[in-house]
């Protein structure tokens, strides 16, 4: 496959990987965070952890929308779904996130909720047009990247005049949660963090020019990269290059996508629709200023948060008595990368994928989910790869 | 009584009704499409001749959508997938049923199609549809056409296929490349619209099983990697057999055209479900013989051997990746693609 396999070659691979081992001074420790969620699946797809040498430990951070999106967003989503004549759109990977009381979109469709799973917030659009007495919300979720399709559907929407159709609006933002991030660093759990592996697809909306302060203020550098295999190896290097040089720098190892300033066009479009929430709670991180987005005043009939505003404030009335998250749950320090998905006690007894306790385990994205399905047998005695040496 | 119009006609309620209507659409279609010495008996089942070695029996139920996709329907589909089973077992596959489930207002010239696309699929495997059944669903409570179909099968002595019997050395042979299927319906989903000329691999396997048993009768086990692809079938199998599984990504085979859909939506091609492809677990000393009679057949021409069973407590399958590092490949959680056959 064009323009991709180039960034697989196992060849490329083993000769970054000796580069690796040849830089990384092995009298210290390096702590680098993969901030995205597309990340942390290629180092385990592609079993990068194997080609590391022990001292460069990758920390999986809490770019994965799913992962990061609060319960009670979830709840208000469900109680949406519930109400009478909704249906609700929204991304495949929201669908089995547990909710309060164990329960999920899935679980509710199966009980007769009209929950639709979609690939395009365009198909949001024409669920509504081809259901004109039905209320159609989409439930939006994600980065900067699914921002700006967000934006067009309720752009359009106000050009059709749709009455029937609106938008549950949790896009969040990038920058604001490292630097969430990097604030926790003298919290009661230290974080260990010398540098991050910045966003592949978001920088390419947002540019690399938001990620400057991380070095300037922080003394933390940043390396973009790409969501292929060797992306990610070429930015572990250039991180321990600059770590080793006492360097904090932002550098770009995504050239081929990412430009100073990002996608204007995208970026105007968002900035029609959507403006800054003042706060916004992520899992994990707790609330966080100025870090999510809501839709402004000009699309405010396309809000849903202003259109079923009654059924949130009972909901969440409702919802105050009801236990949340499992207290044993360690989503929220594996999201900051203070702990490992095995550091866990519910990790694969009882909190696996087929049965998600914490929303980690929940996205393939998901630090957990990946650790479970790609990286679980790092604990096994049995090396694939020597046995296959051995057996020829 | 007028005949069946198979080309505006609907199934209504009366054709599962046991009256005139029903008995009508069993002759005019099932009946004439089918026919073989069994069926024809037109009892309420078929009598058949006894047979030398043990039985086998397999039933699958196909509920695919599209009903039509490239490369087959969900009647080839409905006859493939049970052969396969029955053949799984390292058998011979001697007769089929059809059980149909159909919704009224259902169009009978898609009946038509399928059930003439059944016939020809069981004819060119040499399989006979011995016996059938009919129900009509109201409208609403189906979703076009389901179809059940069981096979029976005989297996010869000495020959032991089982999914518990794989030990620590066996290799693993694959027939060809992986995700065909899959990505074939996937490409006809509506809400996708992407464009592909990629083709479902649906086909029966038992020739291609003959030739293999024939050659290597001590073949411990046989799967046909379908829902969950290779990934769920190995694990279910190193469970089974209480044993760890290595596979080597680089002798996989897949289309470029799989790939690059799989690439695009976010699929993992192991995952993703084959319905003409055969995994073999051997001993080592047999995996030569065993490549080479694979390839040598037509069905088999792309065989390749992609990995080797392990002790391991874990019963972990894990891979070599391409790239040079590894990692586990853990059963399918939650679904891929949604009904697929």
């Amino acid at each position: 496959m064009k323009y991709v396999d180039e960034f697989r070659d196992g060849e490329l691979a083993q000769k970054l990987a000796q580069d690796i081992k040849n830089a990384a001074n092995p009298n210290r420790h390096y702590h680098l965070m993969e901030f995205c969620g597309g990340h942390t699946h290629a180092i385990f797809r592609y079993g990068l952890p194997g080609l590391l040498p022990s001292n460069v430990e990758l920390i999986h951070g809490p770019g994965c929308p799913v992962c990061v999106l609060p319960m009670a967003r979830l709840d208000m989503a469900m109680a949406l779904a519930k109400s009478e004549n909704v249906i609700l759109c929204t991304y495949g990977d929201m669908l089995r996130v547990p909710g309060s009381g164990r329960t999920s979109l899935l679980k509710i469709k199966a009980q007769g909720c009209d929950v639709r799973m979609l690939y395009s917030p365009a198909d949001a659009l024409l669920i509504a047009q081809q259901n004109p007495d039905r209320e159609v919300v989409f439930f939006a979720i994600g980065f900067e990247t699914t921002t700006p399709p967000t934006a067009v559907v309720i752009q359009q929407a106000q050009k059709l005049g749709l009455k029937n159709f609106s938008v549950f609006c949790n896009h969040v933002l990038t920058p604001a949660a490292m630097h969430a991030i990097l604030a926790t660093r003298d919290a009661e759990e230290p974080l260990k963090l010398d540098g991050f592996i910045g966003p592949a697809h978001v920088s390419t909306l947002i540019g690399s020019k938001p990620y400057e302060i991380f070095p300037k203020q922080y003394g933390t550098p940043v390396v973009i990269a790409g969501f292929e295999p060797l992306d990610v190896l070429q930015a572990i290097l250039m991180l321990i290059k600059q770590l080793n040089a006492g360097k904090s720098e932002i550098e770009n190892e995504f050239t081929r996508a990412v430009t100073v300033d990002g996608n204007q066009k995208a970026k105007s479009i968002t900035d029609d629709v959507f403006e800054l929430r003042d706060t916004f709670e992520w899992r994990g991180l707790g609330f966080v200023e100025k870090s999510a987005l809501k839709i402004n005043e000009k699309y405010a009939e396309f809000d849903a948060e202003n259109k079923f505003q009654e059924i949130f404030t009972a909901y969440t009335e409702s919802m105050k008595s009801v236990p949340k998250d499992n207290k044993a749950c360690e989503c929220p320090s594996i999201l900051r990368g203070v702990k490992k998905p095995n550091d866990c006690k519910l990790f694969d007894n009882p909190c696996t994928p087929d049965n998600p306790l914490g929303s980690c385990m929940v996205s393939s994205e998901g630090a957990c989910a990946a650790y479970y399905q790609y990286g679980r047998f790092l604990n096994s005695s049995v090396n694939v790869i020597d046995a296959v040496e051995v057996n020829g | 009584m007028k005949r069946l119009d198979f080309k505006s006609g609907t199934v209504e309620m009366v054709h599962g009704g046991g009256g005139r209507a029903m008995a009508q659409l069993i002759s005019e279609l099932f009946a004439a499409e089918f026919s073989n010495d069994f069926l024809n008996q037109g009892n309420d089942g078929a009598i058949l001749p006894p047979v030398k070695g043990r039985l086998v029996m397999a039933t699958d139920s196909h509920v695919v959508s599209p009903l039509f996709f490239p490369g087959g329907d969900i009647g080839s589909l409905s006859v493939h997938g049970t052969i396969n089973d029955v053949a799984m077992n390292g058998a011979k596959p001697l007769y089929l049923s059809a059980g149909f489930i159909l919704e009224e207002g259902f169009p009978l010239a898609d009946l038509q199609r399928i059930v003439r696309s059944m016939a020809n699929a069981a004819k060119e495997a040499g399989v006979p549809i011995v016996t059938g059944d009919t129900k009509v669903v109201e409208k609403g409570k189906g979703d076009g056409v389901f179809i059940s179909t069981t096979g029976v099968g005989v297996v010869f002595d000495g020959v032991e296929c089982s999914g518990s019997s794989v030990k620590p050395g066996d290799k693993i042979l694959l027939s060809g490349s992986i995700g065909d299927h899959g990505v074939a319906i996937l490409s006809q989903r509506e809400s996708l619209g992407f464009e592909s000329e990629i083709v479902s691999d649906t086909q029966s396997l038992h020739d291609l099983v003959g030739v293999m048993i024939q050659a290597v009768p001590n073949v411990r086990c046989l799967r046909d990697p379908t829902r969950g692809g290779v990934a769920n079938t190995l694990n279910e199998i190193a469970q089974q057999s209480e044993v760890g599984i290595c596979l080597y990504e680089k002798n996989i085979a897949i289309k470029s055209q799989v790939a690059a859909a799989c690439e695009f939506l976010g699929l993992d091609p192991l995952y993703v479900a084959n319905e003409g492809k055969l995994l073999a677990i051997c001993p080592p000393e047999q995996a030569d013989l065993l490549l080479e009679v694979m390839r040598s057949h037509s069905k088999g021409q792309d065989a390749a051997i992609i990995g080797e069973v392990l002790a391991d407590e874990h019963h972990f399958v894990q891979m070599v990746t391409q790239f040079g590092g590894r990692r586990m490949v853990d059963w399918l959680n939650g679904e891929q693609l949604p009904r697929i056959c």
